[in-house]
C-alpha cells in the first residue's frame, strides 16, 4: 500500500472520529431552547416533556423575585409576554440577576408546573455592555 | 474635539479607499508612482486613525459628556487607570482602536518588510487598507464614536463594575492585537495569489507575524481566563462560551498553520494546506468579530443589539467568496514538489496534528453555531454547552498532546525501525513511569490519568532533545553544559522555542485536567461558625466566618467578609471576599452589586471563596467554597508559553532561508529546523 493511500485511510479515521463524537455529543448533551409559550404547546401536545433538561429564554416578571439568603433559594416567574411560568432555584443567583432582566433558565419543568432550574444566567441587555472578549 | 474627530474619520476613508485602489492597480500593472502612493496611504491613514484616538481619549479624560460614548461608558468617578481602558470598553470605541491598530500594522509592515519580499507590499497596502476602510465605514454609517446627545447629562452612566479589574484592561488589546494581526499573513497570502508568486517566499514574510499573531491570541486569551477566574466568581476560567469559542478558532487555526509552515519549507509539499489555513484565520477573525458584536448568538459577552452586525456579516461574506474564488483560480500553481513517502514520517505526524487541530476548530465552530443551525433546519433550537464541548474536545485534546510528544522523535521523509527504537525508549519510559505513580496514589479518573501520563511522555521527548542538541555541543566546542544549553537554545531560537511551548502545553493540560477534582461547597454561618471541606490534597480545609464591615470607596460601598482559614488545623491565611455596590457621583446606586472573589492561590489547590450575600443585613452571611485544584499551573503554563514564543521571535541569530524544493540535507532525526542558509 502507497504512503499516501496508508495517510488517506488514517486521516478518514480522524475525521470519522471527530464527526462521531460530534454526533454523540450533540444527542448526549442537546438541550432544547424554548421560550416559555413554546414550552407550554409542546407539554400539551407531549407530556415526556415534564421533567426534560431544556433551556427557557425569557423575561422576568417584575415584582416576582422572592429571596430567602438563608436558604439561598430564588423564587421568581419567567414569561415571554403570553405564558408564564413559576421558577424555583436553589444555589447563587449570578450579579446581574434583578426583577426584570432577561434570563436563561436551565432545569426541568416538573408536574407541578414549576420549573426546577439548575442554573439562571441573567442578560441585562441596557446596561451590560460588557467589553468584547473579541 | 468631536469635529477633529468626525474629520479624522473622513480623512481616514477617503485615504483608505484611495490606498486600496492605488495599491492592487499599482501592483497588478506595475506602476512605481500608485505603489508609491499606496504606500504612502497606509502612513497617512495611521495619522487620521491616532488623531481621531487621540480625540475621543481627550473626550474622555475631559469628562465631556455630551459625547454619547463617553457619557455610556464612563463617569466623573471613575478611577483613572479604567479612563484608558474606556477607550475600547464599548462597540464604537473599540472599532475606533481595531482601525487604529491595524492601519499602525499596516505602515509597519511597509517599513520592515525586507527589500526581498518588496514585490507583495503594493497588494499588502491594498489589502491592510480595505480592512481599515472597512471598520471606518462601520463607524462612519452605524457606530460612531463621536455622536453627540441632544443634552449634556451631568453625569455619565459609569463603567460596568466587573470590567472595572486589571485584566479587562489588558485582556481586550491582546486579544485584539492577535485578531487585528492575522490580517498582515492574510494581506501578504492575498498578495501571493495576485502576483502569482506563489513560492514559499511569501511565507518566509509572514513567519514572523503569524507567530506575533498567536501570541497576542494566547495571551488574551490567557488573560480573559484569568479576569473571569478573578472577577466573575463562578469558580472557573473556561466556559465555552460562544465569544471564547470565537477566540479559539483563530488559534486553533494558526495554531495548525505554525506545524504545518515546516512541512512546506522542508519538502515543498501542503502548499494549497497552508494557504487557506492564513486565509481560514482571517475569514474566522472576522467571524469571530461579527458573532460577538451581533449578538446573533447569545453570550455573555454580548455588546447591546444593533445594525453594526450587517455590515460584519456583509465583510464576511465578501472576503469569503473574494478569498476562495482567487484561491480556486490559482489552485494549479500550488502543486506539490513532493510526495509523502511514508506514514512513520515527521510529514505525516505533522498532517494528522492538522488534521487533529481543524477537527477541534470545526467542532468548536459546529458547537457554537448549532443553536442557529437547528433552528434554521429542524426548526427547532437546541442548544449544547460544556458538557458537549469537554466530551467532543477532550479525547481530541489528548490526541494532539500525544502527537507533540511523537512528532519530534520521528525523522523527516522515512523513519527506520533502529531509530524509532532509539528515539521513543526514554520519552515512553517517562510517560508510563508518570502513569504508574499516579495509579499507585489512587488517581482514577481516566481522562486526567491520560492527561499526566502523555504529559510525561512529552515530557521526555522535550528533555531527550534538549539533551542530546547540548551534549552534542561540548564534543563539537568545549563547551560546559550550562552554556552549551543557551547557545543551543540562542542558535535554533525556533525549534527549542517551539519545544518551551510544548512544555507550556503539558503544564497548561495537567492544569485542566486538575479540575477534574474540584470540590465546592455552599454554608450559611453566622460569625464564629466553621464550614468544613476535604480537598482533593488529601487535607481537610476549615473555613471560619470572622465577621462583616461595610465601608465607602471612591465609587461604591463595599460590603467585605474575613474568613480565617485553616488547613488540618494548622492557620493558612486569611480570606476576604467583597459584594461591591457601585455609586455615581451622586452617591444613588448603579449597576447591579458585583463580587469580588476571596483567593488563596498554591501550587497544589486555590481556595475560593465567594460571598453571595448577608441574611437580612445581619452578619450572618451566605459563602460558596470551592476548591480548585493546580490553577496556578494555568498561570504558570501561560508564562511559559510567552517565554517560548518569545524565544522563537526574537530577533537576530542566524537568519532562516527556505529550501523551496524537496532537496536533500533532510536530517536523519532532529526538530523542526529548517536547512539552515544564510541570508545575506
Amino acid at each position: 500500500m502507497k504512503a499516501g493511500t496508508k495517510f488517506a485511510l488514517g486521516a478518514v479515521l480522524i475525521v470519522g472520529a471527530v464527526g462521531y463524537l460530534m454526533a454523540s455529543g450533540i444527542k448526549q448533551t442537546g438541550q432544547y431552547f424554548l421560550t416559555p409559550s413554546e414550552l407550554a404547546q409542546r407539554v400539551s401536545a407531549d407530556p415526556s416533556f415534564y421533567d426534560l433538561g431544556m433551556k427557557i429564554g425569557a423575561r422576568v416578571v417584575p415584582g416576582s423575585v422572592e429571596k430567602e439568603t438563608a436558604t439561598q433559594t430564588l423564587r421568581f416567574h419567567i414569561t415571554d409576554g403570553t405564558v408564564s411560568y413559576p421558577v424555583v432555584f436553589r444555589g447563587l443567583a449570578p450579579d446581574t440577576f434583578t426583577d426584570s432582566v432577561e434570563v436563561v433558565v436551565e432545569g426541568r419543568l416538573q408536574k407541578d408546573g414549576i420549573i426546577h432550574a439548575t442554573d439562571v444566567l441573567a442578560k441585562c441587555g441596557s446596561r451590560y455592555e460588557a467589553v468584547p472578549r473579541a | 474635539m468631536t469635529l477633529l474627530g468626525h474629520l479624522s474619520l473622513w480623512l481616514a476613508f477617503l485615504v483608505g479607499l484611495w490606498g486600496a485602489i492605488t495599491g492592487f492597480v499599482g501592483g497588478s500593472q506595475r506602476r512605481a508612482d500608485l505603489q508609491q502612493s499606496a504606500r504612502h496611504a497606509t502612513f497617512a491613514l495611521c495619522v487620521a486613525l491616532v488623531l481621531a484616538v487621540i480625540a475621543l481619549e481627550v473626550a474622555i479624560f475631559r469628562h465631556d459628556f455630551s459625547v454619547a460614548y463617553v457619557a455610556g461608558r464612563t463617569s466623573r468617578n471613575l478611577p483613572t487607570f479604567y479612563l484608558w481602558s474606556a477607550l475600547y470598553s464599548g462597540q464604537e470605541g473599540s472599532l475606533l482602536f481595531w482601525a487604529t491598530v491595524l492601519s499602525l500594522f499596516g505602515a509597519l509592515v511597509q517599513v520592515l518588510t525586507g527589500r526581498r519580499h518588496r514585490v507583495y507590499l503594493p497588494y499588502v497596502a491594498a489589502v491592510t487598507s480595505l480592512v481599515v476602510t472597512f471598520f471606518v465605514s462601520v463607524m462612519l454609517f452605524s457606530a460612531n464614536p463621536f455622536q453627540r446627545l441632544p443634552f449634556t447629562p451631568l453625569d455619565g452612566a459609569g463603567m460596568n463594575p466587573q470590567l472595572q479589574n486589571p485584566g479587562m484592561v489588558f485582556h481586550p488589546p491582546m486579544l485584539y492585537l492577535g485578531y487585528i494581526s492575522i490580517t498582515i499573513p492574510f494581506a501578504f497570502a492575498i498578495g501571493a495569489l495576485l502576483s502569482k508568486k506563489l513560492d514559499t517566499e511569501w511565507l518566509v514574510a509572514v513567519r514572523k507575524w503569524t507567530i506575533v499573531s498567536w501570541l497576542f491570541l494566547s495571551v488574551g486569551l490567557l488573560i480573559g481566563m484569568w479576569w473571569a477566574y478573578v472577577e466573575l466568581g463562578w469558580g472557573g476560567y473556561w466556559a465555552w462560551d460562544p465569544v471564547e469559542n470565537a477566540a479559539l478558532l483563530p488559534w486553533l487555526v494558526l495554531t495548525a498553520f505554525l506545524h504545518s509552515v515546516m512541512v512546506q519549507e522542508k519538502r515543498g509539499m501542503l502548499k494549497k494546506w497552508n494557504l487557506a489555513l492564513i486565509l481560514g484565520a482571517f475569514v474566522l477573525s472576522i467571524f469571530g468579530t461579527f458573532i460577538t458584536r451581533s449578538g446573533v448568538i447569545a453570550s455573555v459577552h454580548s455588546f447591546t443589539q444593533s445594525n453594526v452586525g450587517y455590515f460584519f456579516l456583509g465583510f464576511l461574506v465578501l472576503i469569503t467568496v473574494a478569498s476562495a474564488v482567487l484561491y480556486v483560480t490559482r489552485l494549479p500553481l500550488l502543486e506539490a514538489d513532493a510526495r509523502l513517502e511514508s506514514m512513520v514520517s515527521r510529514e505525516a505526524s505533522f498532517l494528522f496534528n492538522n488534521l487533529l487541530f481543524i477537527g477541534l476548530a470545526f467542532s468548536v465552530l459546529w458547537g457554537t453555531l448549532f443553536p442557529i443551525l437547528s433552528e434554521a433546519i429542524r426548526g427547532t433550537k437546541i442548544t449544547v454547552g460544556p458538557p458537549f464541548f469537554n466530551q467532543v474536545n477532550i479525547p481530541l485534546g489528548l490526541a494532539l498532546l500525544l502527537l507533540t510528544g511523537i512528532g519530534p522523535l520521528i525523522a523527516w521523509r522515512r523513519a527506520s525501525v533502529p531509530n524509532l527504537r532509539r528515539q521513543f525508549a526514554v520519552p515512553v519510559t517517562a510517560g508510563v513511569f508518570v502513569l504508574l505513580i499516579l495509579l499507585v496514589a489512587g488517581m482514577r479518573d481516566v481522562g486526567a490519568l491520560l492527561a499526566f501520563g502523555i504529559g510525561g511522555f512529552v515530557l521526555g521527548t522535550v528533555a531527550q532533545e534538549f539533551a542530546r542538541g547540548a551534549r552534542a555541543r561540548p564534543r563539537q566546542y568545549d563547551e560546559p553544559l550550562p552554556l552549551a544549553l543557551v547557545n543551543l537554545l540562542s542558535r535554533n531560537r525556533r525549534r527549542y522555542g517551539g519545544y518551551i511551548v510544548h512544555v507550556a502545553m503539558v503544564l497548561l493540560f495537567g492544569a485542566f485536567a486538575g479540575m477534574a477534582f474540584k470540590k465546592e461547597t455552599q454554608a450559611t454561618l453566622r460569625p464564629g461558625e466553621t464550614a468544613t471541606l476535604a480537598g482533593p490534597d488529601g487535607h481537610v480545609y476549615a473555613f471560619t466566618h470572622l465577621g462583616v464591615s461595610q465601608y465607602n470607596a471612591l465609587n461604591r460601598q463595599v460590603t467585605a467578609a474575613l474568613v480565617d482559614v485553616r488547613r488540618d488545623g494548622k492557620p493558612l491565611g486569611r480570606l476576604r471576599t467583597e459584594k461591591r455596590q457601585h455609586v455615581d457621583a451622586l452617591g444613588r446606586s448603579t449597576f447591579e452589586p458585583s463580587t469580588e472573589v476571596g483567593i488563596m492561590s498554591g501550587l497544589r489547590v486555590d481556595l475560593y471563596v465567594v460571598l453571595a450575600g448577608l441574611v437580612d443585613g445581619t452578619e450572618q452571611a451566605v459563602f460558596r467554597f470551592t476548591i480548585n485544584p493546580l490553577v496556578w499551573w494555568v498561570w504558570f503554563g501561560g508564562f511559559v508559553l510567552v517565554i517560548g514564543g518569545l524565544i522563537v521571535l526574537w530577533p537576530g541569530g542566524a537568519p532562516l532561508a527556505v529550501k523551496g524544493s524537496a532537496g536533500g540535507g533532510a536530517r536523519a532525526q532532529g526538530g523542526y529546523a529548517v536547512k539552515l542558509e544564510a541570508e545575506r
